[in-house]
């Protein structure tokens, strides 16, 4: 009746009951609060049935922001037990809780953290910056976010029932195999990123249509933000890497659950196979990743330079390039296993390669700031600090990209340090300036700065300081995933120190935790009244903060490349957007729909009961995904009107304010 | 209307890709494994070439005939509309369960997929268009209904539309398995 399922899969060891505890507690706090507070029919009508882009943007970041706590929770407990566990001391975890923990680790910031916060930027503004209403597809889009949350709580549910993947967050066979492996670890692994990889690939196909289908009129592809360029480069790699992810995920589940041959070490399996297919689409998901935080950078860095983005086409071409090579550099990540020395050559001199275009990236960057009028708030910030770690990554990033070298740094600490400053000085600096970039557009008040300012300081000493060691221990011997190591090594100071920078990040997260609240607090005193907090450039800044739920009164007309700013300073004083129409025309919105949930529930049933081996329960919540597809492909009656005459009262009043405000 | 249907038309191409990469992966793995029949029987011994032919007959022409329910639809022809429709219909499920006739005549004689590595991939990509024949008869009774209950509306017809698509693709990628599997396989 139940599968593999029984007693046995609660957790018994203690600090693993904690782990558990403590989430369970969470969430039963969470579910008494908004029951106290009688928030269910408000949250359910606003927030989760809703397909505004911008409030699915809200709950993506939502869903991130709890994995980063929880996946740097896990790496306190990863470095603790490295600072501690040299010789004789064992240390406060087990083995196999350890490699639990650092598969965990990676496989949430990589797909519940780093994909969370950026389809949360990219809901939020895309749209905006395209003077769109919508996405192209706005069901769709919720079916895409709970598809992730979906696979976001299927990791947690592992902590509780169950256990998980003590493979590393790749999941190598033979090693993941049924053989090596035959607990439900892999399989919660399997299918918490099968169900997320199926939502974000078609997300990806919805902002592919929506760039290259709505933009406002008169944006000419060569027109559109450098955001808007850089999401269009991830999102196409998102189409071309995630079938990739989905088929060998796939193939591993097949492996496991029927017994086939794929990547078995027997019966003509090829395990190298699996590392060649999983790097085919992981080499392609860093720059998922980190295009949109270029892109980000390229919006902050001229807005607070007061300046034009220096050299815009090269910034274009540049992003073209990084997508394509992206695409022939993946056997970079395996340079060891012997594929020989030709191929090994091509795949170094590609990866070299591709920092040049990085490079034109960075100089870019460099150039806009070069007699600008800088201003230094916290995005700027963030960006001046990924300036410095990201190109500390990239120079060994370019150091490992030669094969002979490679060879002595490969799985080592040197490794983990490379990628965790790409990571986490590159992608999450990004999203991070973003947050704090776009928050008063969405939420309608600027952030505290003095807290924004600390918590940056926190998060770049804090990483230098856990993760310059690593570099050095890499080069002293120490190899990644190491849970207990010979005190002679001399390897324990440096771990000790970062194990205290892992201290300096969890401050500065304290520190952006105190300083949403605090601005939330504060509120009234920093509304964005104007729409424009920062003297913005694109059509986003133009709009009421928050953007309303139609984004533009009246679709606004593109003639150059920084629009707001160009009419600004054409015009100066009010209504300074050329618009599409004189008047103000009836528009449509999509109607708030539950089916986007619905679906991903059933497809967490069947992901949860595939695992256990409930195979009547597997069937019936696949028949559910299917019959709610269906009825929602019979639905007709899926938007709501709203008339010009309210747009008309709604936009004077917006322009009152607005003009109130100078 | 128009931007409407040019949203979902490009969305369900950029889908089509996507797909496309995915059949990529699974064609690029049959490659990989094609000779690692661990012992077992290899493709020469296993495939029945006019069987397969007949199969791939019967696929084209359903692909020829959704092309001709599209036309009727487009003339406004309601009655020849369904008709064609079914045609689809059954032609799909003849290829389908002469499909599953080749997978259980293989089982039986004991080369399963957990046979070799050869005969996994070769399941599995199979199996997987199989899989996507499926969807696309589901799709075609929901579109028989709909079409029965609404007649040739603009919406029926764009879901016509982005059908015989899917159907079209799902031909071409068994044009491919048929060479690359079935008559490579055979040689």
């Amino acid at each position: 009746m139940l599968g593999r399922l029984s007693w046995a899969a609660f957790p018994h060891e203690m600090i693993v009951l904690g782990g558990a505890v403590s989430m369970v507690g969470a969430v039963a706090l969470i579910i008494a609060a908004l029951s106290y507070f009688k928030l269910w029919t408000w949250l359910w009508r606003e927030w989760l049935t809703s397909l505004d882009p911008k409030r699915i943007g809200v709950m993506y970041g939502v869903v991130g922001g709890v994995m980063l706590v929880r996946g740097v929770i896990d790496t306190a407990l990863l470095r603790t037990q490295q600072a501690l566990a040299a010789g004789d001391n064992p240390g406060i975890l087990t083995s196999d809780h350890f490699q639990q923990i650092f598969t965990a680790h990676g496989t949430m910031m990589i797909f519940f953290v780093a994909m969370g916060l950026m389809f949360a930027i990219i809901n939020l503004i895309l749209p905006l910056q395209l003077g769109a209403r919508d996405v192209a597809f706005p069901f769709l889009n919720s079916v895409s976010f709970w598809l992730f949350a979906a696979g976001a709580i299927l990791v947690n549910v592992s902590l509780v029932i169950g256990e998980f993947a003590a493979t590393g967050w790749l999941a190598y066979p033979p090693l993941s195999g049924i053989a090596s492996s035959p607990g439900v670890g892999v399989d919660y692994w399997l299918w918490s990123l099968q169900i997320a990889g199926v939502g974000s690939l078609l997300s990806g196909i919805n902002f592919l249509v929506t760039i290259l289908r709505m933009r406002a009129p008169g944006m000419t592809l060569k027109k559109m933000p450098i955001f808007a360029w850089s999401v269009l480069g991830s999102m196409t790699l998102v189409a071309f890497a995630f079938p990739i992810l989905t088929a060998t995920l796939a193939m591993l589940s097949l492996d496991r659950l029927l017994g086939m041959h794929f990547f078995t070490s027997e019966a003509g399996g090829n395990p190298m196979m699996y590392i060649n297919l999983i790097w085919a689409w992981g080499h392609p998901e860093v720059y998922i990743l980190i295009l949109p935080a270029f892109g980000i950078f390229s919006e902050i860095v001229a807005t607070f330079s007061r300046k034009r983005l220096f050299g815009y086409m090269s910034m274009v071409y540049a992003i073209g390039a990084i997508t394509f090579l992206s695409f022939i550099v993946w056997l970079h990540h395996f340079f060891t296993m012997g594929a020989g020395a030709n191929v090994n050559a091509f795949f170094g001199i590609m990866t070299a390669v591709i920092a040049v275009p990085t490079g034109v990236k960075v100089f870019n960057w460099l150039f806009t700031m070069y007699r600008g009028r800088i201003r230094f708030a916290t995005p700027m910030l963030w960006f001046m600090g990924f300036v410095v770690t990201f190109t500390i990554g990239g120079m060994t990033g370019v150091l490992m990209s030669v094969p002979a070298i490679d060879f002595q740094v490969h799985n080592s600490l040197f490794l983990v340090a490379h990628f965790h400053n790409m990571i986490i000085g590159g992608v999450l600096f990004g999203y991070f300036a973003g947050f704090s970039y776009w928050f008063p557009k969405v939420f309608g008040f600027t952030l505290n700065e003095r807290l924004g300012k600390y918590a940056f300081w926190c998060w770049i000493i804090g990483f230098l300081l856990a993760f310059m060691p690593l570099y050095i221990l890499g080069f002293m011997g120490a190899t990644r995933r190491l849970d207990h190591y010979d005190a002679s090594l001399g390897w324990q100071g440096l771990f000790i120190v970062a194990g205290v920078g892992v201290l300096v990040i969890l401050m500065g997260i304290g520190f952006q935790a105190l300083q949403i609240i605090v601005s939330i607090v504060q509120r009234n005193k920093h509304r964005d009244t104007t729409g424009d907090p920062w003297n913005g450039r694109t059509l986003e800044w133009s709009t009421s903060s928050p953007a309303p739920a139609y984004n533009f009164a009246i679709t606004p007309k593109v003639e150059s490349r920084d629009p707001f700013w160009e009419a600004k300073q054409a015009r100066g004083k009010t209504l300074p957007l050329q618009h599409a129409t004189k008047e103000y025309v009836d528009i449509y919105l999509p109607k708030n729909t539950p089916l986007g949930i619905y679906i991903a529930v059933s497809s967490f049933v069947v992901g949860f009961s595939v695992i256990w081996h409930i195979w009547w329960l597997a069937v019936i919540g696949f028949i559910g995904v299917i019959a709610f597809i269906i009825i929602r492909s019979f639905d007709e009656d899926t938007e709501i009107k709203i008339s010009a005459a309210e747009l008309k009262k709604a936009d004077a009043a917006r322009l009152a304010l607005h003009e109130a405000a100078r | 209307m128009n931007a409407l249907n040019e949203k979902n038309k490009l969305g369900f191409w950029l889908y089509l890709m996507t797909d496309c990469v995915l059949f990529a992966s699974l064609f690029a793995t049959y490659a990989v494994l094609r000779n690692n029949t661990f012992g077992g029987p290899s493709g020469a011994e296993l495939f029945s070439l006019p069987f397969v032919l007949v199969e791939t007959v019967i696929l084209l022409t359903s692909s020829f005939v959704s092309g001709l329910l599209l036309l009727a639809a487009q003339a406004g022809n309601k009655k020849m509309a369904l008709w064609w429709l079914a045609s689809v219909i059954i032609l799909g499920l003849s290829f389908l369960g002469m499909e599953l006739y080749e997978f259980s005549n293989l089982i039986h004689e004991g080369n399963s997929w957990q046979r070799s590595g050869f005969l996994s991939a070769f399941f599995t990509l199979v199996g997987t268009h199989g899989l996507h024949i499926l969807f696309g008869l589901v799709w075609a009774v929901l579109l028989f209904y709909l079409l029965a209950k609404k007649g040739l509306t603009n919406g029926v017809i764009k879901r016509l539309s982005l059908f015989g698509l899917f159907w079209h693709f799902l031909d071409i990628i068994w044009i491919f398995i048929f060479t690359f599997v079935y008559m490579i396989g055979a040689i």
